[in-house]
């Protein structure tokens, strides 16, 4: 069972770095569904089920919908491809890059040396989630409410038709 | 049936974080650095959740949805100015011409 939790996570790992690598945007849609369908199935191994459905069906359903319509209307071209190999080089990040794999392996050597803590072998249901948003925590929900509208008006006026003279 | 420990999805969430903070921080097209933040909140909702799971309390799942929310929200107003900066004549869409947004 670690080592399915083990694998989903590098497939994580591995489609993010594939994401902020990619020459064409659609390509790195792509790689961002994969790293949430990996996020999905790490969400259902920590015994959240519902956190994980709603990954896949909120995250990698609705929002990555709207990339790909974004990137429809933006109608890239050979040329922007050319544009972001050249913002890209190898040579500007290779040095960070390689120092910062240095880090990470100090990261990973004084994690796993460090005591494992076991936590309670119980999945949380989605009645739990259900019982406890709208228990303690029904304020959230009200301020989740307002924050999609302030998004939504934000979006609208931001996108609305302007006179032109402007 | 927990299979991943507190330990390891810290560190998951510690990697995943870093490389969205360098999506943002080495791409110069606005469409990448959206896909980068919208990493980044995917670490602090994997954090949220593995420490709900760690203490078998499910505020972790609820700040999931408020993290989800928040994504939504964000990507929709972070596409709507890329579509205001690519309809105003700025096709490249580099994070350094735009600067007055003009509302």
């Amino acid at each position: 069972m670690n080592t399915l939790a083990l694998f989903s996570g590098a497939v994580t790992l591995l489609g993010a770095i594939m994401v902020i690598t990619r020459q064409v945007a659609v390509h790195a849609v792509l790689y961002l569904v994969v790293t949430l369908l990996g996020l999905a199935t790490v969400f259902a191994l920590l015994g959240a089920p519902f956190a994980a459905a709603l990954e896949v069906i909120i995250y990698a359903g609705a929002i990555m919908v709207l990339f790909v319509f974004v990137i429809m209307m933006l109608n890239l071209g050979q040329s922007d491809r050319e544009r972001e190999k050249e913002w890209l080089r190898p040579r500007i990040w290779l040095g960070p890059a390689l120092l910062s794999i240095l880090l990470c392996a100090e990261l990973i050597y004084s994690v796993s040396s460090s005591p494992q803590q076991e936590g309670p072998l119980a999945p949380l249901s989605a009645r739990d989630v259900g019982l406890s948003l709208f228990g303690p925590y029904v304020l959230m929900v009200e301020l989740v409410s307002f924050l999609l509208l302030a998004g939504l008006i934000t979006a609208f006026h931001i996108g609305r038709h302007r006179t032109e003279g402007r | 049936m927990v299979a991943l420990s507190l330990n390891a999805s810290l560190l998951l969430a510690c990697m995943l974080f870093c490389i969205g903070l360098a999506g943002v921080l080495i791409r110069r097209n606005l469409l990448f650095m959206l896909m980068s933040l919208d990493i980044m909140l995917n670490a602090a909702a994997l954090l949220f959740v593995a420490a709900g799971a760690h203490w078998h309390d499910s505020g972790g799942q609820v700040m999931f949805l408020m993290i989800l929310a928040l994504a939504a929200a964000e990507t929709a107003v972070g596409l709507a100015i890329i579509l205001a900066l690519h309809a105003r004549g700025r096709p490249s869409l580099d994070a350094d011409t735009g600067n007055l947004l003009r509302g």
